[in-house]
């Protein structure tokens, strides 16, 4: 790097170069904008000279990408810690807790990609259904209106592939998807036919993967190494697309391997002039900015906040929501070759939208409502996955053989709706430390009622359509546990997902949000935040199509750039 | 190359054959699969520059393309701190002791394998599995390690003539050939 380079002003400093930052990137440089990322990991992704191709890091190696770390973080040198309540003590575990990878691209480099929008009432759940004790549900400051030209903005800028109208339960669009929705696995053919059967509406998923060439970029060719794995053939659009497009504007820097570890502010401490960060010889630098854009992910967005003492003190590192697993495993009698294809290929929507028989669920546990989240229809693991959690012994060659926990096997994974608490949340570590220096991020995190109540209504159900599709024997269970014999096996505390919300809630009102409905940091008017610590509530949906359509609308407006419009067709 | 001793390896090829037996009818068992091979590798993968910890990319050659598994990547400094830690142990280094001090698997596969005894591998099954199960955190050690051995892609030492994905009927990596959108619509 050059000391001209170092020294130079930019436009705006973006912190992380996931989803969010990418998104950001690509629109601030669109509008002429100097840009300067920051990326704490390493680049597998692209060169960062044109034309920007793969760098041929990326292969379908289970060994890599689930077992060595390769996207990172390394638990070891960036190590969360975790426990459920403040009565668990200091922590109960120490490691990895819900990581999305540290590496240039972020999550959205291993993420397979289904990008469903949320619906309307989803952007005012407390108007929708009101309040549930214990919760603190709010409205968003924005509503589904306002978010659809965003929405069609963001399944363009990545490259969504989808069918317009399958899912009964979705709000109104303007606009086809860009793509055609790509082939559908077997085993989600299966499970998708059985659940219609039994009056379920299950669509196929609209997914960040071209099913056609888009953009510059091929076909997948279906290789199966999906979730978890990046693409080797750059098939995946998020964030490939909007960050190849940054570069190409020659308006946007990516210094990878660059921790930032300050949000430096003026004098005033009402504007931000620059942020501070180790380079990967651990040496410190400063670099100055017009604006900085937050985009480190729910996770490090709300720590990087905390270490900084910027944002409420009271709201800043609270309401930290994922989504509340359910998995339904079923067993077949014949092979499924869920390793072909895309993880994921179906979703459905019914628990999101409570029927009579949810209303009596909820009832029963003494709650307004329960609401669950998205049934992905998909597959199972690859076999070490399968390998490690099999007996030891001549069960396992045997078992391996049958291969009833991965080529025999569907899943249904329910995305439950989290309900925000005041009291789950990021704080800074009392004593663990990462290997920059810097106090490990904590999450304190338990279920509300809700969630439980509600995975156990849909689970029972959910194994009878594994049933009707043909599955011999069923099981489920949930992340983070509920009791039983995995609550107190470590490592299976933690809740797995990926999906992070929270943790700096936007909203009008100061006293109660860390960030302003444009996303801009209440107090301090050159920040925003483009990623999903801004969430008020965490719905049944993926985040990530939303947090591409966020930082679109809160990176035009940091522009001054004309907010979009959309026609409602009649 | 190889970082343990001829009898460590004696009795690390029969513990990893009562861990994953051979079966009849075509699973071999562990040593078969050159699991001995994948983790005295792992045990010594910084003796090779780059070391033997992430394959390169993007195709393995075996469904068309280079052959760029076998070109093994660059870790960074940090990366390298993190993982001969974890290999090597924390020796009193203090940049290695952050979060505590670490026996590092190569002493784990001494004291683990030398607790084993050195007449292990004449023992019959039930024995092995008793002196196996006396140390649990080693014994479960080595199984993950072994089942990585058994069904990683061969580049790491392992998974000896595919015969581990072929035991499984796994096609493993597909890259850049892919499956057809019929060969994922289709039954098997
Ligand atoms: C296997 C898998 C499948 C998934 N599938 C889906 C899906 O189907 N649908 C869906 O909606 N979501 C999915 N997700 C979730 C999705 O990956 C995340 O929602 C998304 O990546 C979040 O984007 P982000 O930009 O906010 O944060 P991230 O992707 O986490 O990116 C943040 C980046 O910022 C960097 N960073 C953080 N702090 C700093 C700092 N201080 N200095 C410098 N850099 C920093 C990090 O290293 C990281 O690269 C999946 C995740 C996984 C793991
Ligand atoms: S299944 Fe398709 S999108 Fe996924 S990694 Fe393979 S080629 Fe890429």
């Amino acid at each position: 790097m050059s000391a001209a380079a170092s020294n130079a002003e930019f436009d705006a400093v973006i912190i992380g170069s996931g989803p969010a930052g990418a998104t950001a990137a690509e629109v601030l440089t669109g509008a002429g904008w100097s840009v300067l990322m920051l990326e704490k990991g390493r680049n597998h992704l692209m060169a960062l000279d044109p034309p920007f191709a793969p760098l041929g890091h990326v292969s379908n190696d289970e060994l890599k990408f689930m077992r060595r770390y390769f996207l990172g973080p390394d638990p070891w040198l960036e190590p969360r810690t975790f426990r459920r309540t403040e009565a668990d003590g200091e922590r109960i575990e120490t490691g990895d807790v819900n990581n999305l990878p540290s590496t240039v691209g972020g999550g959205g480099f291993h993420a397979d990609g289904k990008l469903p929008r949320f619906r309307d009432d989803d952007f005012k759940p407390l108007s929708a259904a009101g309040p549930v004790e214990g919760a603190a549900i709010v409205d968003w400051p924005v509503d589904y209106d306002e978010m659809e030209p965003y929405y069609a903005a963001a399944e363009r800028a990545v490259g969504v592939a989808g069918e317009a109208g399958a899912n009964p339960f979705a709000s109104w669009r303007a606009d086809p998807y860009p793509m055609p929705a790509g082939p559908d696995m077997y085993c989600a053919l299966l499970t998708a036919r059985a659940a219609t059967e039994m009056g379920y509406h299950p669509y196929r998923a609209p997914t960040g993967v071209n099913s056609v060439e888009y953009d510059g970029r091929p076909a997948c060719n279906n290789c199966g190494f999906c979730g978890y794995f990046g693409c080797p053939i750059d098939a995946k659009g998020d964030p490939v697309a909007p960050l190849r497009h940054a570069l190409q504007t020659g308006n946007c820097e990516i210094r990878d391997e660059c921790v930032v570890t300050d949000v430096l502010l003026d004098r005033s401490g009402r504007r931000a002039r620059g942020v501070r960060y180790l380079d990967r010889n651990l040496e410190p630098h400063e670099v100055s900015g017009r604006h900085v854009v937050l985009a480190g992910g729910a996770f490090e967005t709300p720590r990087l906040l905390l270490r900084n003492e910027l944002g409420h003190p009271d709201v800043v590192g609270r309401f930290l929501q994922f989504h509340f697993q359910t998995y339904v495993l079923g067993m077949f009698g014949e092979r499924l070759h869920g390793h072909r294809g895309r993880s994921v290929t179906h979703l459905m929507d019914d628990p999101i939208v409570p029927d009579a028989a949810a209303m009596d669920a909820a009832r029963e546990a003494g709650l307004p409502f329960i609401r669950g989240g998205i049934v992905e229809h998909g597959a199972a693991g690859h076999p070490i996955l399968e390998g490690i959690h099999l007996p030891q012994g001549a069960l396992h060659s045997q078992l391996m053989m049958q291969s009833m926990t991965r080529d025999r096997m569907a899943v249904f994974t329910m995305q439950g709706e989290d309900l925000p608490q005041a009291t789950n949340r990021i704080d800074l570590d009392p004593h663990v430390r990462d290997a920059y220096g810097l106090p490990a991020g904590r999450a304190t995190y338990a279920p509300h009622a809700h969630e439980i109540a509600c995975a156990e209504h849909w689970a029972p159900r959910l194994e009878a359509v594994m049933r009707e599709a043909g599955a011999q024997n069923t099981f489920w269970t949930t992340s983070p546990p509920i009791g039983g014999s995995m609550a107190d096996r470590p490592g299976g505390r933690t809740p797995i997902s990926r999906h992070i919300m929270g943790g700096a809630r936007m909203g009008d009102d100061p006293a109660t949000s860390v960030f302003d409905r444009w996303q801009r940091l209440h107090g301090v008017e050159n920040v925003i935040c483009t990623d999903s610590s801004v969430f008020p509530t965490s719905t049944g949906y993926g985040p990530t199509l939303t947090i591409v359509a966020l930082a679109i609308r809160a990176s035009r407006a940091l522009a001054g750039l004309d907010p979009l419009r959309s026609e409602r067709p009649s | 190359m190889g970082y343990l001793q001829a009898h460590e390896l004696r009795t690390l090829a029969a513990a990893a054959d009562r861990l994953v037996p051979p079966t009849d009818d075509g699973h071999p068992g562990a040593a078969a699969l050159g699991v001995v091979d994948y983790i005295d590798g792992l045990l010594d993968a910084f003796s090779t520059d780059p070391p033997r910890i992430w394959a390169g990319g993007p195709f393995s050659g075996r469904a068309g393309g280079d052959t760029g598994f076998v070109r093994f990547m660059d870790l960074s400094s940090l990366e390298e701190l993190a993982w001969r830690t974890r290999i090597e142990g924390s020796q009193g280094i203090p940049e290695r002791e952050r979060m505590g001090p670490i026996t590092g698997w190569q002493a784990q596969y001494h004291s683990g394998l030398s607790a084993l005894g050195a007449d292990f591998g004449d023992l019959d099954s039930d024995q092995q599995t008793a002196r196996l199960d006396a140390d649990p955190e080693f014994r479960d050690l080595l199984y993950e390690h072994v089942v990585e051995g058994c069904y990683a892609a061969p580049e790491y030492g392992g998974n000896r003539n595919l015969d581990g994905w072929r035991a499984i009927d796994f096609p493993g990596d597909v890259q850049p050939r892919g499956y057809t959108d019929a060969e994922v619509e289709g039954r098997a």
